[in-house]
Parts: C-alpha cells; sequence; structure tokens
C-alpha cells in the first residue's frame, strides 16, 4: 500500500486573460520514512502541488483532474476530510518562521491549542506532550522557554517551534515549504539535520518544496524536477543529480556553482540540448573606445581603514553608556586593489549591506577612515572633489523588484546617470551611449521603451547593471546580486558580471551570503562575523584551508551538491 | 478614436475592476451627470436664479410637480422667493463643487510638499512638521474653518464679503484637510525612500529635490489620488455645513448648504421640498464620491488585486 500517491494531479490558475497550468499530470508515490524533495525555479508550481494536498490553492486556482491519494483516502477537492486531518496526519512548515507563529500568544498556548484541537488530551497531558516535544527538536531548557513568546528565540530556534507544532499531533506526513530558505547556513544544517532524524525516528513521509540544489542533495532520498508545471524528471536523488536526463534538469544541474572547484563560467544548454558557448557580452570596437580601458595596475583601489558603526536609532533618548548601542561593525579594515574582485561573505546581520552603504556614501561611519585613491571620502573639505568621483563607484542591489523605478521606461533609467554627470550630452550622443550600454548587458534594443514591470527578474538585474555602468565606474559594489534570482538566472548574471569584469577591468566588490557563489567570483575573500572581519585571504586558501574556526564551521555546514555525485 | 481609448482602459487592471464593480459604475456615472450639469448650469437649468428678472414672488411656495397645486414649470416646485428650486440646486452644487475641489487642491499641494519633505529630509523638519500637523488635527475641521472665516472677515472690507466668501471658504476648509495630506505621503514617502531605485539615485549623486520630483512623487501617487476623492466629499460636506451654519455662502450666492439653512425655516409649516430636495442632491453627491473613493482605494491597492 502506497502512502502518499498523487495521480495525474492538474491545477488550473484561471485568470482574466489566461489559463495558468500551474500543475500539468502530476503524479508521484511517497513512503513512509522517505524524504521527496521538489525542486524548481519560482513559478515551476513546487508549492501549489504541496498546497493542493491539504486543499490551501489561493483563488482563483483549481484542481481540475487527478487524485491526491494519503492512505487510500481521497483527499482532493474533499474539504470536511481534509478538514479532520490537516494538522492532524499532515504537518506544514513555512518558509518563514517569523509568521507562522502567532506573536500574540506564548509558546506554551500555540502548542496545546494545536495538541487539543486534534485530540483528547486533557490539559496537563498536553502540556507533558509540549514539553517532550521541544526535547525532542532539540531546544534548551524548554521548561522556562516554553513560557516564551516567539520574538524572545531566534529565527532557528523559531523554525523549530514551527517543526515541534507540525508534529505536535504524530502527523504520518510533512510537507515542508522552503523550511530554510530564511535561514542562515548554520541554522540551516541544524534543520535539515533535525528533520532527518524526525523522519527515520517517527517513519515520517515528507515532502520538502525548496529551490536549493544544495539542500535537495543533503536530505532527500528522491527529487522531482518541475517545470512549469510538469515534472521534468523524477528519481533516486544521487541518480538525478549526477545523470540528468532530462535538458531541463541538466541544464539546471549545471547552473548551481560547484562548492569544492573554481569554475571559469557556467555553460548552458541550448532548447535542443546542446552545449552553448555562452557569448553574453559583444563588446563593440566602439564601447571600448568609450570606456577608456584602464590598463591592469593592481595598485590600492579603496583603503577601508578601522571603521566602526554604531546605530543610535533613538537620537532624543540616546543611551550614555556604549555598552547598550548596537555595534554594526567594530574596527573593520581591508583593501581593494583595482582589478579583483574582493568578496565579502557573512551572515544575516553580520553587517554586510552596511558596509556597502558606508563605502557608497549612503551612510557615514562612527569612526574609521575611507580612501579611494588617496582621496578621503569622510572629510568634509574634500566634498566637491568627492561628487566628481560619484560616478566612480556604483551599487547594484539585491532585490531586482525595489531597484528600478516602476514608472521610468528603461530608457530614462540608463540615461540619468549619464544626462547627470554630462549635463549638456547631445541626444545622439546619449542614444548611442545607452544602446551601448543594453548591448553590454546583453538585453534587445526595443526593451528600451517599456517599463520595469514586463522584465523577468534576470532582466532587471541587467538592466540594473547597465544603469550602474552608465557612469563608468571603476568599483562595482554588487549587494548579493543573485540571491533574489532563480538558478540559472544567476548562472547567466554571474558570468556577466565576469565578462564585465574581464573586459572592461573593473574592480567588483562581491558581498553574498552564499559561499559557492563567492568561490567562482572572486579572488580575495573577507569572512565577516557580528561586525568583525574574522579572517582575510585568497579565495582557494580559505576554502582548501580555513584557518578560523567561524570560518571552518561555515564551510562544514554548507550544503554540498558535490556530497552525493 | 473615444470608443478605442474606452477599450484601453477597460483592458487595463484598474478598468477590468471598474467595469466589476456595480457600485462604481453607478456612482462615477451619478458624479459624471452631477459635474455635468453643474459644469454647463446655464444651459441646462431651466432658469437663472439669480437674475431678479425671473424671480417673481407670485411663484413663492409652489410645490413639487407631483403634490395638489404643482406646477409643469417648476418641476421641484420653488422656494419663498419664488425661485425654481431645481434651478437653484444645479446652480448651487456648481458652488459647492467648485469649493470642493479648490480646497481640496490647496490642501493637497499644501500637505504633500510637507509629507514628502518631511518623508524623506527627516531630522529635526520632520518632527516639526509632524507635530504640527498632529496640533492641527486636534482641532475638529469645522472650527479651525469657523477661525480662519472669522479672523478673514475681521480683516475684509464688509463690503467685499459676500464677493470674497468662496476664497475664504476655499482656505478655511484647504487648511483644515492639509494633515490628511500631510499623514498619508509621508508614510509613503518613508517606503519609498527605503526602496533601492532611490538609493541607486542617492548613489549616482542626484540632489534631493530631483529624487522627491522625479522619482518619489510619481510612486506615491495612487494613495494621494485615494484620499482626495475621500477628502472631495468631506470637503463639500463642511462647506455646506458652514453654509449651513451661516458662515458660508450669503443667501444671493447661495450653495446647497444655503439652500439647505433656508428650507429648514420652513421645515414645519409643511414647505418641506425647499430643504429636503437640496439636502437629498448633497447626500447623493457626497455619496457616489465616497463610494468612488473606497472602490478606488481597493482597486489601487495591488494586495486586494481582482485578476
Amino acid at each position: 500500500m502506497t502512502f502518499l500517491k498523487i495521480d495525474n494531479l492538474d491545477i488550473e490558475y484561471q485568470t482574466r486573460k489566461e489559463t495558468i497550468n500551474a500543475s500539468k499530470n502530476v503524479s508521484f508515490n511517497l513512503e513512509r520514512g522517505e524524504i521527496i524533495g521538489i525542486v524548481g525555479e519560482s513559478g515551476s508550481g513546487k508549492s501549489t502541488v504541496a498546497n493542493a494536498i491539504i486543499n490551501l490553492i489561493d483563488k482563483p486556482g483549481k484542481i481540475t483532474n487527478g487524485s491526491i491519494l494519503l492512505d487510500e483516502i481521497e483527499l482532493c477537492n474533499n474539504e470536511e476530510v481534509i478538514r479532520t486531518i490537516r494538522g492532524k496526519k499532515i504537518g506544514f512548515i513555512f518558509q518563514d518562521p517569523q509568521t507562522s507563529l502567532n506573536p500574540l500568544f506564548t509558546i506554551k498556548d500555540q502548542l496545546i491549542e494545536t495538541i487539543q484541537t486534534h485530540t483528547d488530551l486533557n490539559y496537563n497531558k498536553a502540556f507533558e506532550k509540549s514539553m517532550k516535544l521541544l526535547t525532542e527538536v532539540g531546544i534548551e531548557n524548554p521548561e522556562k522557554r516554553i513560557n516564551d513568546y516567539p520574538h524572545q528565540f531566534s529565527g532557528g530556534m523559531r523554525q523549530r517551534v514551527v517543526i515541534a507544532l507540525a508534529i505536535s499531533c504524530e502527523p504520518d506526513l510533512l510537507i515542508a515549504d522552503e523550511p530554510t530558505t530564511a535561514l542562515d547556513v548554520s541554522i540551516q544544517f541544524k534543520i535539515l539535520k533535525l528533520l532527518k532524524k524526525l523522519t527515520l525516528d517517527r517513519k515520517l513521509g515528507v515532502l520538502i518544496i525548496t529551490h536549493d540544489m544544495g539542500v535537495i542533495a543533503e536530505i532527500t532520498d528522491k527529487v522531482i524536477v518541475m517545470r512549469y508545471g510538469k515534472i521534468v524528471e523524477h528519481g533516486e536523488t544521487y541518480k538525478v543529480l549526477s545523470q540528468p536526463v532530462s535538458i531541463e534538469c541538466k541544464s539546471l544541474v549545471m547552473s548551481v556553482p560547484p562548492t569544492n572547484k573554481k569554475i571559469d563560467r557556467f555553460k548552458f544548454l541550448s532548447p535542443d540540448g546542446n552545449q552553448i558557448i555562452d557569448t553574453s557580452l559583444k563588446l563593440t570596437n566602439n564601447i571600448i573606445k568609450n570606456w577608456e580601458i584602464r590598463e591592469k595596475s593592481k595598485k590600492k583601489l579603496l583603503d577601508f581603514l578601522n571603521i566602526t558603526k554604531i546605530f543610535d536609532e533613538n537620537k532624543i533618548l540616546s543611551s550614555k553608556n556604549d555598552e547598550d548601542k548596537i555595534k554594526a561593525l567594530e574596527n573593520v579594515s581591508f583593501n581593494i586593489f583595482e582589478g579583483e574582485s574582493f568578496g565579502l561573505v557573512g551572515e544575516s546581520g553580520s553587517g554586510k549591506s552596511t558596509i556597502a552603504k558606508i563605502i557608497s556614501g549612503l551612510i557615514n561611519p562612527t569612526k574609521g577612515e575611507i580612501y579611494f585613491e588617496n582621496l578621503s571620502l569622510l572629510d568634509p573639505r574634500n566634498k566637491l572633489k568627492i561628487k566628481k568621483f560619484k560616478g566612480q563607484i556604483q551599487m547594484i542591489f539585491q532585490d531586482p523588484y525595489s531597484s528600478l523605478n516602476p514608472r521610468f521606461k528603461i530608457k530614462e533609467i540608463i540615461s540619468e546617470p549619464i544626462k547627470f554627470f554630462r549635463k549638456n550630452i547631445d541626444n545622439y550622443f546619449l542614444d548611442q551611449n545607452v544602446n551601448d550600454l543594453i548591448d553590454i548587458v546583453g538585453i534587445s534594443r526595443k526593451s528600451l521603451e517599456r517599463f520595469p514591470h514586463e522584465f523577468s527578474g534576470g532582466q532587471r538585474q541587467r538592466i540594473s547593471i547597465a544603469r550602474a555602468l552608465a557612469t563608468k565606474p571603476r568599483l562595482l559594489i554588487c549587494d548579493e546580486p543573485t540571491s533574489a534570482l532563480d538558478v540559472t538566472i544567476q548562472a547567466q548574471v554571474l558570468n556577466l558580471l565576469k565578462d564585465l569584469q574581464e573586459q572592461l577591468n573593473l574592480t567588483i566588490f562581491f558581498i553574498s551570503h552564499d559561499l559557492p557563489v563567492i568561490r567562482q567570483m572572486c579572488n580575495r575573500i573577507a569572512v565577516l562575523k557580528k561586525g568583525r572581519i574574522c579572517e582575510i585571504n585568497q579565495t582557494e586558501s580559505i576554502f582548501n584551508n580555513p584557518k578560523n574556526l567561524y570560518t571552518k564551521e561555515l564551510l562544514r555546514m554548507m550544503p554540498k551538491i558535490e556530497t552525493i555525485i | 478614436m473615444i470608443r478605442q481609448i474606452i477599450k484601453n482602459f477597460l483592458d487595463t487592471d484598474i478598468g477590468y475592476s471598474f467595469s466589476k464593480s456595480k457600485v462604481a459604475i453607478v456612482s462615477s456615472i451619478i458624479f459624471l451627470a452631477i459635474m455635468f450639469t453643474s459644469l454647463f448650469a446655464v444651459v441646462i437649468a431651466p432658469y437663472n436664479p439669480f437674475d431678479p428678472k425671473s424671480i417673481s414672488l407670485m411663484d413663492a411656495f409652489t410645490p413639487p410637480i407631483w403634490s395638489i397645486g404643482g406646477s409643469v414649470e417648476f418641476i421641484l416646485g420653488t422656494d419663498q422667493q419664488g425661485r425654481d428650486m431645481l434651478s437653484t440646486i444645479i446652480y448651487g452644487s456648481q458652488i459647492s463643487l467648485i469649493v470642493g475641489f479648490a480646497s481640496i487642491i490647496f490642501a493637497m499641494i499644501v500637505g504633500v510638499f510637507l509629507g514628502v519633505t518631511a518623508g524623506y529630509l527627516g531630522g529635526r523638519y520632520e518632527i516639526i512638521v509632524m507635530r504640527l500637523t498632529d496640533v492641527q488635527l486636534t482641532i475638529p475641521s469645522i472650527l479651525m474653518a469657523l477661525l480662519v472665516d472669522g479672523i478673514a472677515r475681521g480683516f475684509i472690507n464688509k463690503s467685499l464679503h459676500d464677493d470674497m466668501a468662496i476664497y475664504v471658504l476655499i482656505l478655511a476648509i484647504g487648511i483644515s484637510e492639509w494633515p490628511q495630506f500631510a499623514r498619508i505621503t509621508r508614510a509613503a514617502t518613508l517606503v519609498e525612500k527605503n526602496k533601492e531605485y532611490v538609493l541607486a539615485g542617492r548613489i549616482i549623486g542626484l540632489s534631493d529635490l530631483v529624487i522627491m520630483v522625479k522619482h518619489i512623487l510619481p510612486n506615491i501617487l495612487r494613495p494621494i489620488l485615494v484620499i482626495s476623492t475621500i477628502g472631495l466629499s468631506q470637503a463639500i460636506i463642511t462647506e455646506s455645513t458652514l453654509s449651513f451654519l451661516g458662515v458660508g455662502f450669503p443667501p444671493t450666492n447661495p450653495s446647497l448648504g444655503t439652500l439647505i439653512r433656508f428650507g429648514n425655516n420652513f421645515l414645519f409649516s409643511g414647505e418641506w421640498w425647499i430643504t429636503f430636495f437640496p439636502a437629498i442632491f448633497l447626500v447623493v453627491l457626497a455619496l457616489s464620491i465616497n463610494l468612488l473613493g473606497d472602490w478606488m482605494r481597493d482597486a489601487l491597492n495591488p494586495k486586494l488585486k481582482v485578476r
């Protein structure tokens, strides 16, 4: 008898203009004690399938065909049955632990309420059970912590509480929708280990939905690769990842940045399966002439000296006591040399973005000095000079959906910085400049008359790059430029950045939490932890021979796709 | 051409939501009809109630057409001076709408300017501006309007009172409405200010003025549009209240509120129509604008998008 059997599931979203097939002919089986991962790019329908099992599809979506059998019980479009099963036989873990717990109730209330809704245990029994659950998911000192409110837990601990809630009624099936995406590497590692342990101890069937191939490799037994609502590949994880058959799956695996070696650039497959030598960059002579290519000097470009930044939000009631203030950065120093790509890696809250903002001049540090080619950027006497220099440092942002002004046409977005630095530029020359830039980033010139909302995330990120290049910068700050993108798109954008750096001799300051990406992109890396630099070294020596304890931990805990290939 | 424009409009998300909402269609038709009649009052109204030649006291207190004693000449009856009610209402609504629009535009200019600058520049300036709006909000809008009205009347020559009434009212209502705009635009600006396209502009080195006018302002127009619509009906009601209290428009140039005030004297002596029709007209006008504003708030809210 199959535990969970999904057969020919079709889900449609009827919108005004078209009908979207979020799932087409999806069939798979899940047994107890097995972890199946569903992986796919955004919009591939992976979450929709999971939501269909507990009948929580958002309107206007509906299941049009197929069946979902859980222990031979039909769940499809059967709200009455599902209501008794949801939470009891099926536990659900959501992506964001910040919002999946009610902030107004203590952990105790939420656990006991859930337990008593689905079982007829009395209060004391339910309390005992909650304690046991908290111990099981690895929360220390449960007698004390059970009376805490969700905000008193850290992100990882909160996700553990969510898992405790999900397994509180002894479910047989656990569905986890991107359970670790919002978490840092080290916490992700522990949560994945916990999930694996629970699966074996309790004989659960687990369905994990993720976009992260590393997570898939670390934890799942079988994997389903989805694209445009269809299953393109399905099988044992190691087999699918090491010998992918379908073109979609092959290109997905190829785009994952390897953790154990540095590759020159990512390769791509054309729709008919041939390998393409990706030529994202067709720099015409014209552009190179305009750009005034700088020779590789390898001299010091940026000097970041003993910077300390204290955030003191509450200015009126500011505390005299230095201990109370939040130190975002403490005595951070590093240099960037011309033509190199320098990486900065750290977990959330370590102060990565603060450094980017200080260099780009968006915020001022509390203490310290920054020199850009021997010009102090913080000295008020240099104000005029700094203004002239401003175009030399540019930045690419993380979120492609908010980094372009939605009311501007692409042409206006790219031409704005050009016009700002060359006030009396004539239209012909301006158009030529804009066309050059849009060619560099590989977007058709027709797009210039369109608005940002007509583009996908990857295309928007390319437009952001074009805007950043418009002032012919020497230093390009990339703050998590690919963390909002799918892997294949990420690979394309990373290739583009690499090409730009080589051909235009750009200096890149690359910030990311993603170690494999950093490894592919950077010559040198600084590791940041809670506002302090732990280690700065050449990329290869950091990855092969980490000196610092924290760096070692990070490397050990990052999910590695190579573990099973 | 027009058909094409309408077709294009209905094809957008907002147009689609409009075509799906009966409330929005009905209220916009009513509102546009009122706008149209009051705009072309000279052509549409059967009489010119302000022309002394057309007034005859013989026709005073004629009831509406369907009651006993009603006359075909005066569909909604006449008032105590023999003026046609329908015509006075049309001319009255013209005045009410002019005051409503003008005062809301005044409030919008002041409020949006202060809101955007406070939100974007921050610091001490923001604190001062926002405390100012807080103070302004503690004064009831009617009281504020009465205050401005009283002060203005003290300064203006008596013979000019009636002519200046419209400007005094616009100023008075505008001053009592601007804090709404300031608050909403400041909140919207705070959201936009931290978006990455604004940061990108700052890194390029664009001046604060350029960022506020070119980047932030176009992106916060939606909430401004919504509160201006709701504010419009509020302004019309405030104007009517002031006129009803006798500090608004003079009897020679009556707005809807003035008409209601006069009719009020005759309400208990049987001549109900003199106050009833202007009052109903005011209710319908304010309601249609409010419903339109409600629909707009939902339609322009990306979180409540209808597919």
